[in-house]
């Protein structure tokens, strides 16, 4: 492995490879990525493969606008070999209770003044979107037919790809130990393959990305939490959007290959890096889609996973230069939409770390929010 | 030949493919099931596991017993969401 690099990105999940190819593009050589495991094998690989818009803060809904923008050329401007998969057949949020509509109506307004297409529908025209919609109880829906699906391995690949082309190392299978902190700035970065000199280090390590800031002494609020999916067999296509309801904490979407994809939210899962599947989840998932989506009763689940969301107070990720360790960057803390908001967040870290003027506010993912009590508190996760 | 022989019976994935991900890099049954769904199909892999572990096996000059196995996840064999909804 080389001895020195530029930039070292820790972490090979979508947001590290995108951030990758982002600085390459504007010129940077000499990138390292380095990923305990292999491309994916953490939370980008384990998530949902859901692409919305659909948010109750003004920082998400931009995020998620434009990167929905650039998934919808991402095949042509990363030149990839393969596909990401991406359709926008839309999302349809379930209001259960009038406090949950009202919130609705709030995000609406706000969706709507961003330029993001969305409407709000009665409970029948919810039924006219998704034929099968069992709609007792319900009061009304969010749709938004820009919003859709990409495959998680395909962009992830797709821009380790791009990168490689333009001259990033990507090291796999190789562990950050630690870290040679010299005068306030970061020096070196220790792996079980050898150390690299490295004047600048972002940790996009996700639900490790607190352990990673450890290493140089300092804490992070981001902590790991799990969360658990299944997939069906494949089967012919019948439902277009993505189902979420808030209330049941629960969605459900059929991929383009066939397959329906879901998964359910516990409010009291503890925080922890457990991410073993159980069988509970198997059952209340079961319970919960068949009320919502009756014909899902005869498809057969084939397999069930878990994953770590990297939660952060406030569900909204963390995008700042470590105040007491110059040129470490954390970008971690995405709650659980990170996938969604990669393609653009991968370019405003660039430009941050590039010293240029960002596409989007990067001000508002300030670590330092916390201390000044300036949540940017996010309702809308499941 | 290679072509014509399909290692994952689910997903339709021949014997040439898991040989050109293995060339392009791939080192684990776990990636090559990430990037072609190679055992993500019914029967979870049953059929074309130890098969690819073969190809990497042979690929990397080393023992099969050596290819790292990947998660094996639940449920066992495909079950019906009503049959689970109706579990106690």
């Amino acid at each position: 492995m080389q001895k020195t690099s530029s930039i070292v990105i820790i972490g090979g999940g979508v947001m590290g490879c995108a951030l990758a190819y982002q600085l390459a593009r504007r010129g940077v050589k000499d990138i390292v990525v380095l990923e305990k495991e292999y491309l994916t094998s953490g939370a980008t690989g384990r998530c949902g493969a859901g692409v919305r818009q659909q948010w109750a803060t003004e920082t998400n809904c931009l995020l998620a606008k434009e990167s929905v923008r650039m998934f919808e050329n991402m095949n042509e401007e990363l030149g990839y070999s393969k596909d990401i998969e991406f359709k926008q057949k839309g999302y349809l949020l379930l209001a259960y209770t009038d406090a949950q509509w009202n919130q609705f109506k709030k995000n609406v307004k706000l969706q709507q003044s961003l330029g993001i297409p969305v409407e709000m529908v009665d409970p029948q025209g919810a039924k006219d979107i998704v034929p099968h919609l069992n709609i007792e109880g319900l009061i009304g829906a969010t749709y938004c037919g820009t919003d859709g699906h990409a495959n998680p391995f395909h962009v992830t690949y797709a821009y380790a790809e791009a990168a490689r082309k333009l001259g990033v190392k990507i090291e796999t299978y190789t562990e950050v130990i630690g870290f040679e902190v010299e005068k306030g700035k970061v020096k070196k970065v220790k792996t079980n393959k050898g150390d690299i000199y490295a004047p600048i280090v972002v940790n996009c390590a996700g639900a490790h990305s607190g352990e990673i800031a450890k290493m140089v002494g300092e804490e992070i609020p981001v902590y790991p939490e799990r969360h658990q999916a299944l997939v069906t067999e494949p089967v012919e296509s019948m439902q277009d959007p993505m189902v979420i309801s808030f209330h049941h904490h629960i969605y459900c979407q059929q991929v383009p290959h066939g397959s329906f994809v879901m998964g359910m939210g516990d409010p009291n899962e503890p925080t922890s890096f457990n991410q073993k599947s159980s069988w509970q989840f198997l059952e209340e998932v079961a319970q919960k889609v068949v009320n919502i989506l009756p014909p899902l009763k005869d498809i057969r689940v084939v397999r069930q996973w878990a994953g770590l969301y990297d939660m952060s107070p406030d569900a909204n990720p963390i995008i700042d230069e470590l105040v007491r360790v110059k040129g470490f960057y954390t970008v971690a803390g995405f709650s659980g939409h990170g996938f969604m908001v990669a393609p653009i967040t991968g370019v405003m870290v660039a430009q941050m770390i590039l010293g240029e003027q960002t596409v989007l506010p990067v001000k508002p993912f300030g670590i330092d929010r916390f201390s000044r009590g300036e949540y940017l508190l996010e309702h809308s996760v499941v | 030949m290679d072509k014509e022989i399909f290692v994952c019976r689910c997903e339709d994935i021949t014997l040439a493919q898991i040989k050109e991900l293995i060339s392009q890099g791939h080192r684990t049954i776990d990636e090559i099931k990430r990037v072609s769904r190679a055992g993500m199909g019914p029967c979870q892999g049953r059929t074309c596991r130890m098969l690819i572990a073969q190809e990497l096996a042979k690929a990397y000059g080393v023992n099969v017993e050596e290819v790292l196995m990947p998660s094996f996840r639940p449920p066992v064999k495909p079950i019906k969401l009503g049959l689970l909804a109706g579990g106690e």
